[in-house]
């Protein structure tokens, strides 16, 4: 495969002995508009790759705070065509951060897998996580998306045994997400020693880089899970912030963009100083 | 699609049937459908697995279920010879606890210390609660807030039985989020945790383990029939939430080519409305919870809320099995609205003498439509999978009874 963003960003954060510290918000939250402010706000408050949530009605393995994000971009109109739509807009002005397009299957199938893999690599997309779509699923859109040159980011979880990992990794390409505990996003704080043997068992198996997330809120955590991976995500946290933001009408406000930029920025500081 | 050998071999070692059913879950679970998987292929060939089950089948459950003759319905459509296997009779009122029973006896096996459940009507809830309780299990259930008002008298038989129900808020607050929470639920205590989903829905295996549970009723069906007719029924009518009181009845008589099978859904305010919950008459191919199959969705693949009079059957998709069958044709699905479903309930009251649950009552609203036709010696079955008690409230408030 092609090298992508991913790699680079990887390789470049790599010489300089730095960790990736990977954003998640949701598109279209908590309008369109306002979204896009913030994604392109994120890679100056230090971003080193977006990952887009493409909203869902039933996003099953996401806690409260993600699920009201997805809710809060619905409502405001957001739509698969709409998500491609804001990274073709992002990318009319940055070439370089690689953008990560995270949700579930039904979607993507609706919309029609060939014609999702087209209109997302024409946009600018270069890697896709799909929470349902576990290995024994490849055929459904893993192996076409690594065919057309998009990364295909697998999550590895607690309960991936050493038997399983080879199978879970076979078809993963850009980074290995390693979700720190079991259960959904937005719950319990991963411990940093846990974490770091977890990540040394992915490393066992794989020359990949390893971002790990589920459960990460403050500038420490990020700092102390940065320092025992590649890579730190935060989501919930984050679109936290945006939905405090908003006025007693639901909408956004001022402050949105700037405060969500700044707890961005926080969390960023944290995984540089890993 | 052309026509297959036999219907009865499915699902593939993927859990497939077809394009449908599947394996779409989250890592984290992937682990835990296999040992599943495992488990339930091992215990389904262990005699004292089997025997364990049949026991309380016929002791605890009280089957068999009888196959009654309908004397009064027949009489009043004029046509088909119209029997209801009566599962509404079953310990807990419906025939959610066939399934129940032999997933908790797998839990044991597992060694799983703990059960969840997602109810929509309760009725999978109380059958859950109930051999909960019996084999000594916590049990929460998740039940979605708007199904908590209108089904108390479950809400509360749950409680007294030990479970703790946790109330959905999220969605529309019914069966899909209470799914969806279940889900949530075991992906994070998956260690400790046996997920009895209620219907044939879910991730392979649990569309062909619940079926498997559930064939009880069809098998009893076609030996009773033989008994009573010397030869097979000629029409089966069920019911559709998820489908597994219809899947229960059917699968044994797949490959009975002159057996006729009708598979009714809820048609709410009508199919030609958004106020529906017919996955197979107005939804298209998707995935969620774990399978591919017929969901009701808008063009965006974001999933609709179905509606239905029955808590029971408003659910936006179906099993994937009954996906498969539609498309090859074998079986002919079909809804009745609420109101059809109200009056069926009401006739069925006063000419037999049994309340049935809002669910089969769609089921009976169907046969009142085909029965007039068909000739005196035309052997009809429908499911009567589950009584009326609990919808007794309801239904008052629907005919404007105040009954305080
Ligand atoms: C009596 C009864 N019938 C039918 C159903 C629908 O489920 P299924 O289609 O799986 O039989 C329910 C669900 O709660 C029920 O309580």
């Amino acid at each position: 495969m092609q090298q992508t963003r991913l790699d680079n960003t990887f390789k470049q954060l790599g010489k300089r002995n730095s960790k990736a510290f990977v954003a998640f918000i949701s598109a279209g939250d908590p309008d369109p508009v306002t979204s896009l402010k913030i994604m392109q706000g994120l890679p100056a408050a230090g971003a080193d790759i977006i990952e887009l949530g493409m909203p869902f009605t039933d996003p099953m393995a996401d806690g409260p705070s993600i699920q009201a994000s997805s809710q809060r971009a619905l409502k405001a109109g957001m739509t698969l065509k709409g998500t491609l739509d804001m990274v073709r807009q992002f990318r009319t002005d940055n070439d370089e951060t690689p953008i990560v397009l995270m949700g579930y299957y039904n979607p993507v199938y609706i919309y029609g897998v060939d014609a999702f893999i087209h209109d997302a690599k024409q946009a600018g997309v270069d890697g896709l996580i799909i929470v349902d779509l576990p290995p024994e699923e490849d055929e459904e859109l893993c192996i076409p998306a690594l065919n057309a040159g998009l990364n295909f980011i697998r999550l590895a979880t607690p309960t991936t045994d050493d038997a399983r990992l080879p199978e879970v990794l076979a078809n993963t390409s850009g980074f290995v997400y390693y979700v720190s505990i079991t259960g959904i996003t937005g719950s319990a704080s991963p411990e940093r020693n846990v974490v770091e043997e977890a990540v040394a068992r992915v490393k066992r198996h794989t020359d990949l880089p390893v971002a790990v997330g589920f459960g990460i809120r403050t500038a420490e955590q990020a700092g102390a899970i940065a320092s025992v991976a590649d890579g730190a995500v935060v989501g919930s946290a984050l679109v936290d912030v945006i939905a405090e933001s908003l006025d007693s009408h639901g909408r956004s406000s001022p402050e949105t963009v700037t405060e969500t930029l700044k707890k961005a920025q926080e969390l960023a500081d944290g995984v540089k100083r890993a | 699609m052309s026509k297959a050998n036999s219907y009865t071999t499915g699902p593939d070692e993927n859990g497939r049937f077809g394009i449908f059913g599947g394996r779409f879950v989250a890592e984290t679970l992937m682990p835990l459908i296999l040992d599943l998987e495992k488990a339930y292929g091992a215990a389904r060939q262990d005699p004292a697995f089997l025997d364990q089950l049949q026991d309380l089948q016929t002791h605890y459950v009280g089957r068999p279920s009888p196959l009654y003759f309908a004397e009064r319905l027949t009489e009043h459509y004029g046509g088909a010879k119209i029997y209801l296997k009566r599962d509404e009779l079953n310990h807990t009122g419906s025939h959610k606890i066939n399934n129940c029973l032999g997933q908790i006896l797998l839990a044991k096996r597992m060694g799983k210390r703990r059960i969840i459940a997602e109810t929509g009507a309760g009725q999978h809830g109380v059958a859950v609660a109930t051999v909960a309780a019996r084999f000594g299990l916590p049990c929460t259930v998740f039940m979605g807030a708007t199904d908590i008002e209108r089904q108390k008298p479950n809400v509360f038989r749950m409680k007294l039985l030990g479970a703790e129900i946790m109330p959905v808020t999220s969605g529309a607050g019914t069966l899909k989020d209470a799914m969806n929470e279940a889900l949530r639920d075991w992906v994070t205590n998956v260690d400790s945790t046996f997920y009895i989903i209620g219907t044939v829905a879910g991730p392979h295996p649990y569309p062909a383990m619940v079926r498997d549970f559930q064939s009880i009723i069809g098998q009893e069906t076609k030996q009773q029939m033989r008994e009573r007719e010397g030869r097979l029924p000629d029409t089966l009518c069920a019911c559709i939430g998820g489908g597994s009181n219809a899947m229960g009845l059917f699968y044994p008589f797949l490959d009975d080519e002159s057996v006729d099978i009708i598979g009714v859904e809820a048609g709410g305010h009508g199919i030609d409305t958004p106020e529906h919950a017919a996955s197979l008459a107005g939804g298209k191919p998707g995935v969620l919870h774990g399978n591919r199959t017929y969901l009701l969705q808008d063009d965006d693949g974001q999933i609709t809320e179905g509606h239905s009079i029955s808590a029971g059957l408003d659910y936006p998709g179906i099993g994937p099995e009954h996906a498969y069958l539609k498309d090859t044709g074998r079986v002919t699905y079909v809804s009745a609205t609420d109101q059809e479903a109200l009056d069926a309930f009401q006739l069925c009251t006063k000419l037999e003498g049994i309340i049935p649950a809002l669910e089969p009552s769609h089921a009976l609203s169907h046969v009142g439509k085909i029965a007039p036709d068909l000739p005196s010696d035309h052997l009809l079955v429908m499911n009567m999978c589950g009584r009326g008690d609990k919808d007794v409230f309801s239904v008052a408030e629907h005919l404007n009874v105040d009954i305080g």
